[in-house]
This record gives C-alpha cells, structure tokens and sequence, in this order.
C-alpha cells in the first residue's frame, strides 16, 4: 500500500444514536451529519470537490437508496458523486482512493439508515440465497446463534465471557452522548434476559436504530497542519465465503487478512501494544471476542482470557469501544463509520467523557454481510 | 491527472438473453468474469481486488457484494458494492479507475450485472422513487422518459419520427454485435407503427430487459502493455447527479446533467469540436428520443437540431461519429450492467477488437451512463496514454 | 424448460411482503396536513434563490441551504409536461396491476417552480396538452396522503 501518509480525516459528524427519529427524512439525518463534520472541520460545502454517499436499498425501503439524499449532501451543486452500498467504513476507503487517484483533492463521505421503518428479520433475511438458504428462515439473529454457538464450541468460550462484553460496552455508552442505551447491566441481567436464538440473548444482541454519519477526508498538504488532522496510517478489507457451510464460523479469517494488510501498511507489529484504542463491530456481544482474535490482539480462541483479563476495559491495555459500540446503538451502514469518527475522536483527544489517555494509534472496523464475511479494518494516529 | 495511469486491459461479457434459466445470478457473474480474464489471460490471482454493482430490487438480494464471491472471483480479496441506478455499470467502471489509479491496487475487476427476468422491471424501478411524493403516479423509467421526450418534441418540433430514426440504428448496428439481446432490424414504420406505451413512445422506441453481466479489468500503467497491446487508457470522467425528485427537473432542457458532465469531461481532456475529434461513442440511450436531445446535451450539436444530425446519416456506422455500434440498449439492457457495457464496449473499439462492430482506426472513444433522476456518466477512453 | 435433460427450475418468492413505515419528516408532514385539514397547498422558499418548492422539503440542493420560509401555492396551475400510461405494469404499492390508462402529469402549481406530480384526468385526451390549465379536486375523506387530492382536471 501507498500514498495514504498523504491522507488525513479532518472533519467529522454524528447524529445521536436513536430508536427512531420520525421527525427526520433521511435527507434531514444526511443534512444533520454533513453539516455537523463541515463545522467541526471548519469548512463550507465549497470546499468540498467529491461526495461518496452509503446506503443500502433493503434497510432503505427504496431502489436507488441514495436518491434520497442528494441535495441534502451537496450533489445538487454539480459535485462529482458516487455511493457504495455497505458498511461506511468501505466507502471511507473508496473516498480516500478517489483522493489519491489525483482526482479530488476533499471527499465528503456521508451515510444513513433508519432501522426503525421496516423489519430487521426481513432485511437480514434477503442477504442469504434465495434457493437454498433463505427458505429456511435465516436471519442476521438466528445465523449470529449459529456462529456463537460454533464459536464457543470450537474454543471453549462461555456464555458468561460473552456477556462480560456487553456489561463493559454499555458501561462505556454512559459517557457517550451520541449512545442510543444508557443503562447500566449487570453480568447477571445479560444472562437473565430474554433468550433470542439459543445461545443469544436480548443483551447480547445490538439494538435496532436510526442515525446518519459523515467523515471528511482530505489530500491536501495543507491539511496535515488542520487542528483536527488524524493521519491514516493504513486501511484493508477483505472478503470470506458466502455459504456459510463453506467456511468455519468460528475463525474470522477475512479478518486476520484485513488486518494484515492495514498493519503492514502501518508498520504495527504487535497490535496490542502499539494499539492504543480500538473501536469494533460488536452487533453481538460474542462477535466481538472473534473480533479480538482476527485483529491478533490474542491467539485464536484466546478472546475470552482477554476481556476475563480485563484488558479491554476503559482502564486496561487496550480499551475496545469505550463510545459503548453498537452494543449501544447500531445504525447498519452507518455503523463502521461511527466507529472511524469514534477513533478520529481518541486520536485527537476529543472524545470527552469516554476519552482513552494518550491516544496515538487508533483502530476502527467495519462489517459486511453476514457473521462478519467481509471486514474493513483502519489504522489512524497523530 | 492521475497518480498511476490506468487503461482498460480486458473485458468480457455474456451472450444477453431475455431469460437464462440455465444459470443463476452467481453464475451469470462467472460467465462475464471468465471471458473477461481469457481476454486479458489472466487467471483469478492476478487480480488484486473486485468492484461490483446493480440494482438490488430486480434480483431481491441483499449485500450482493458478498453474495457473489463464487462468481466475481472474490473469495478472500478486496471486494466493494457500488450502486446508483441505471448509472451503475459507470459507477462501477469508475470505482474500477479509481482503484487503480490511487495506486492502491494494480489490477481491478469490475462487474455490472442483473437479472431482469427475475422480477416485474417497472415495479422494481418504480420502488427507486420516493415513497410519498413519486410512486403514486411514476410508473417505471417508461413514463419518466416519457414525459421528457414529450416535453422536447413540443419546444423543438422534433417527431417521433426522428426519434424513430435513432431505434432504428441502434437495431440495425446490433447485427453487427453477436453478444446482442434483439438482433433484428426494424424500419421506420415498424416503430410507428408499435404499439403506444406511455405517449409519445412505443413499443420499439425502447429498450428489452435483459439477463446479462459485464466485466472489465482496469490495470496500472506497469500492467496495462503488459497485458493488452493495445490498452484502452482513460482520460477523465464525471459524475453528476443533481437531482433527487422528478419534480425539480427541467423538462425541456435538454439534460442538464449529461451538459454538465461532458463539460466537465471535455475541459479535463482538452476536447473543443467533440464531433470531429471524438472516433466512437457508445451512449446509455434507454429510449429513441434520448438519441436526440441528449446528443445536443453532449455537444454534438445546438438545441433542437439533433434530427438533422440522425436523418444525415453523422452517427451511422461509416459516419463521421458512429453512435452505439454495438447496438446499444434498445438491444440490450441488462440495467446494472448497462452502464459498464458502454465503458467495456468503448474500450473494445479502442483496443481494435470490435470484430464486425468495429469502427475503423478509433483512437478516442466516449462512453456514457444514464440513470436514477435524470443523472449522467461519462468516460472517455484513448488509445494513448495521458500525460 | 430444460437443458442437457435437466428441468430447468424457479423458485417463487411467494407472497412476502416486505413493510415499510416511510417517514414524511417535519416539512412534507406540514404540506400533506394543509392538504388534509384545509384543502390547499403550501410551499417552502429558499432564502438564497429565491425558489418555491412544492412539495417542500428541508434543504435547497443547487443551494445547500436551508428553508423555512413557507409560502402559499394556488390548487391551479398548468400542465409542465405528462404522458398517458397505457402499458400494464405491476404496482408495487398493492402488488397488483395498475389500472391503464392514465394521465401521468408534472404541474406547475402557480406560485411554485418546481412541478408537483399527480394524475391528470383524461376523459378529453385531446384538451391534456403541454401548457393547459388545471386545478386539482380533492377527496371528500382525506388522511394525510398524496391521495387526499384525487387528480387534476383540464380547466381550459
């Protein structure tokens, strides 16, 4: 990988997490973010050469998703615009290539989703293959019970150290003002709660919600001096097999290849070390134990020695979403973004009561498709 | 310009069918996918990361990104969807350039597809608009298309006569094209005398829908010679899409976002007289009236002249600037391959591998995607490299 | 159909149904609420270039500024273009065909620069053309839809 040294985040902007916002069309939410990362990047639409939109048309309810939004990110104004559908932290990347292309100089990246206007079952449903999976009912909930149960299985992980993710993450979202849960749950009440797809539970699962996104980033030399400059310092994704039977759902092995390639570009040797803060895909408590093994902050299977350790805590090595993560609040799409900004935010030492100390290198990860097939994993620092 | 030079090296493309019920969608993508590597001979591990894209509501899947894996090649690679609309081949042909031309990546895939017989395709286009202000009386891109070609025919005085000028080119070339969905020609009175849609177009004046893919690998320029002799480089693109509800579109203006995106287009690359200095255009003209007033948006000629222009014979194959001498999408019109079709078939005329839809001696190509709420894509393609 | 002595099979979709709960946000509530309560039409101007939209919404796109100045918009206006429906199609609103043909129009509400989209009545096909005159006439039960107006007719 190269060039991306060149390239910084310089604006950032987040709606609150929200069960549902019914006053707000996505345009309105899209509006909300876009002008909320141009303040904090102290920039006017003007300045801004290309725009990469994200949505997707199931959660959406509407073919050509992102005709929703146009005019309420600057498309009207004749910009250059493209969108991906997926997981924000995917069109980040594809926002930053236009950049290093030689093309634009500033990429508006903007995403949106309203969770709240259809059924998750449903939408989750159409992602499995119509001949053969999707007539027996998969859905993101009951495929997550199927990988969970695999993965505890294969590496002997409980139920009570999936849970622990879950205490610690909204422990974490009571400092978050953008969090949509801000509650307090004992070990006890993860393992109490109502059973969703044995073994899941109502508080191992992330919750359904609305929320929008935008990040700006920038090539420009000028940039790198920007208050809020946050250096990338290495990106990769990377897809896994799409029948789940093709592949073992207990190891996160498009993951550990994402990984990789932003560490090589990145020069980080040992992650847990040289990681000061990570924000990852948690929309299940257990997923994120996978998530600490594909990253190589353990070995495989060693993701429930870690968070027994308590070394992901707010107060531990290495603090995993201390923003409470989706745990706390899960717009799909926009997701893998917040966690980008969240780590934006670390970096600069914005992050306000949930602020790690002495943040110099940051990991954000996104997801797409389902029990994590495809990942997309950055590295950002000063 | 760009970082790294890219060219298009390779492509390849399915025969288009109203129907395959002899492949599924995955294994539509593979057929594209493995044309287009034995073009380029090249084999799966050469390629360092895919882009893909179409319209989710024709087929009903969700995340086709990582749905495709077994027929886009991407199993444990790099893999992003792309998705606009009917601008979604370009789309992905330009996330394809992008890709490359960062210096991220030094070969890409890009695939369009779609399986049209798969679903009601007004229906699934009709869901594309919004849900309060649109669908009540939007009936699929038929009645939009419909209200424009109204709409100029009125101010410039053009006929569905002229328009029926441009269906019956574009069938005839798509004789010449063996990848083709209809490969029969049509006259005048054929089309007049079709039957009437949404007025004022027929039954012919539009395009079939279509079981299709396309696939196209862009390459740096340290790969580009190395695999095509003849690389297809690109020399600038736009993307402008200025719309969100039909509503605020200027009816009889003539896209104003294709006379945006060519502008743009050819002050990037340095293009004055696009009639004379461009060889080959392969346009996403869904319709015959688009064949009219979208070439005056592209230049070619002033308001309300374009008639002239077709009755001329300019756009013909043998005239001064051939229009879609692969038949364009009145032939075929597999959607979220579409665009990608035009950039691929572009590039073919560049390269020199036309076969009989070969334009002699092209050495400057123009492509361009059309879609959503009346938004435009354009690419140009040259034989030599940009500075 | 078959091929190499195999049936060659589809699978049907069924009968699902995917709902949707669309929200119509604070701008296009107002609009469809006058519409419902007083039978007429508002619009919302942007400060900047001065244009009406109809049917408003929060933010001007050539602009990128935002609009909350509200204007009133006649029930009159004329045709800006249309076409008439006459091809079958399904409906995705009700999963069942749609009723052909009909008059497809964009109105100019005057008062407004954009053009609001309805039905155009076509019981004279030869009076629907570019520039007519129309007026909209409402339902007697109306719920906050775009249905609550019935169609537009020729007044010329």
């Amino acid at each position: 990988m190269n060039g991306v040294e060149d390239i910084t985040i310089i604006g950032v902007g987040q709606t609150a997490i929200e069960r549902e916002k019914p006053a707000d069309t996505f345009a309105d939410m899209a509006y909300e973010a876009v002008t909320k990362a141009l303040d904090d990047a102290g920039m006017s639409i003007d300045d801004i050469d290309n725009i990469v939109t994200t949505s997707n048309d199931f959660w959406d309810g509407r073919t050509i998703s992102s005709m929703a939004v146009n005019d309420a990110v600057g498309a009207g104004l004749g910009k250059n615009i493209t969108t991906v559908e997926g997981d924000g932290t995917f069109s980040a990347f594809y926002g930053m290539c236009r950049i290093l292309s030689g093309s634009y100089k500033n990429s508006l990246i903007v995403t949106h989703v309203k969770g709240s206007i259809s059924d998750n079952i449903h939408i989750t449903n159409g992602i499995f293959d119509p001949i053969y999976m999707r007539p027996i009912g998969l859905d993101s909930l009951n495929t997550a019970a199927l990988q969970m149960r695999r993965y505890m299985a294969k590496y002997g992980i409980s139920e009570e150290q999936c849970a622990k993710v879950s205490v610690k993450n909204h422990a974490n979202a009571l400092k978050n003002p953008y969090a949509q849960i801000k509650k307090t749950f004992t070990l006890e009440d993860v393992m109490d709660s109502r059973l969703i797809a044995d073994p899941l539970k109502l508080l191992d699962c992330s919750p359904i919600s609305d929320g929008a996104a935008a990040v700006i980033i920038s090539g420009e030399e000028s940039a790198k001096k920007h208050k809020n400059a946050v250096k990338v310092r290495g990106v990769g994704y990377c897809a896994d097999a799409y029948f789940l039977g093709d592949r073992d759902l207990a190891d996160a092995n498009a993951l550990d290849m994402a990984a990789s390639r932003a560490y090589e570009s990145a020069e980080i040797v040992d992650p847990l070390s040289e990681i000061d803060v990570a924000e990852v895909y948690d929309a299940f408590s257990y997923m994120e134990l996978m998530w600490y093994e594909g990253l190589g902050f353990c070995a495989p299977g060693g993701g429930g020695k870690l968070i027994d350790r308590g070394v992901t805590e707010m107060d531990g090595k290495l603090p995993v979403n201390p923003s409470g993560g989706l745990l706390s609040g899960h717009p799909v799409i926009t997701g893998g973004l917040i966690r980008l900004i969240e780590a934006c935010l670390q970096v600069r030492g914005d992050a306000g009561d949930h602020q790690v100390k002495g943040v110099k290198t940051a990991l954000a990860h996104g997801v797409n498709g389902a029990c994590g097939q495809s990942h997309c994993v950055w590295i950002v620092g000063r | 310009m760009a970082k790294e030079k890219t060219a298009i090296v390779a492509t390849g493309q399915t025969h288009h069918r109203s129907s395959r019920l002899d492949v599924n969608g995955i294994e539509l993508i593979h057929e594209a996918v493995t044309r287009c590597l034995e073009d380029g001979e090249l084999t799966i591990d050469d390629i360092d990361a895919v882009v893909i894209g179409n319209m989710d509501h024709f087929e009903g899947i969700n995340y086709v990104d990582t749905w495709s894996i077994d027929g886009s090649g991407a199993f444990m690679k790099p893999i992003i969807k792309v998705t606009t609309g009917g601008t979604t081949g370009s789309t992905v042909g330009h996330c394809g350039y992008h890709l490359v031309a960062s210096g991220m990546f030094d070969k890409v895939l890009a695939i369009g597809w779609e399986k049209n017989s798969e679903s009601d395709t007004t229906a699934a286009i009709t869901t594309a608009f919004d849900p309060i202000w649109d669908r009540l009386v939007f009936a699929g891109a038929i009645s939009g298309l419909a209200v424009e070609a109204m709409a100029y025919m009125v101010k410039y005085g053009a006929t569905e006569k002229d328009a029926a000028r441009v269906a019956v080119r574009d069938r005839k070339h798509a004789t010449n094209n063996p990848y083709a969905q209809l490969r029969k020609e049509v006259s005048i009175e054929d089309v007049m005398n079709s039957p009437m849609l949404s007025d004022p177009i027929k039954l012919l004046d539009v395009c079939p829908r279509t079981d299709g893919a396309c696939a196209v690998v862009f390459a740096s320029e340290q790969y580009a010679e190395k695999i095509c002799d003849r690389p297809a480089w690109i020399h600038g693109i736009s993307a402008k899409h200025p719309y969100n509800y039909l509503g605020d579109y200027d009816w009889e203006d003539r896209l104003p976002s294709m006379q945006m995106a060519s502008k743009e287009l050819y002050a990037k690359a340095g293009i004055k007289e696009p009639l004379k200095e461009i060889d080959v255009m392969e346009l996403y003209l869904p319709y015959s009236c688009a064949g009219l007033s979208w070439i005056e948006a592209l230049g070619l000629c002033g308001p309300g002249q374009a008639p002239k222009l077709l009755w001329d014979g300019v756009t013909d194959m043998g005239g001064e600037l051939p229009i879609n001498p692969s038949g364009g999408v009145i032939a075929t019109n597999c959607i979220g391959a579409t665009a990608l079709l035009r950039i691929s078939e572009a590039a073919v005329q560049v390269m020199g591998r036309g076969g009989k839809r070969q334009v002699p001696d092209v050495n400057t190509a123009l492509a361009s995607g059309f879609g959503g709420c009346f938004w435009s894509d354009v690419t140009l393609l040259k034989s030599t490299k940009p500075k | 159909m078959t091929n190499q002595g195999v049936d060659l099979l589809t699978i049907n979709s069924g009968e699902a149904e995917q709902p949707f709960c669309y929200t119509v946000g604070l701008e296009g509530s107002k609009f469809l609420t006058e519409i419902r309560d007083n039978k007429r039409f508002v619009g919302i101007k942007c400060p900047k270039c001065g244009k009406v939209y109809v049917p408003p919404r929060k933010v001007c796109g050539p602009c990128f500024t935002e609009m909350t100045e509200w204007v009133p918009v006649k029930d009159e206006g004329y045709l800006h273009s249309y076409t008439i429906l006459r091809f079958a199609f399904l409906d995705p609103e009700t999963g069942k065909e749609k009723p052909v043909p009909y008059g497809y129009a964009f109105i100019r509400l005057d008062g407004a620069d954009t053009d609001f989209q309805h039905y155009v009545e076509i019981k004279d096909e030869k009076k629907v053309k570019i520039g007519a005159r129309v007026r909209a006439v409402f339902e007697e039960k109306r719920a906050g839809k775009i249905t609550d107006v019935k169609h537009f007719v020729v007044i010329d």
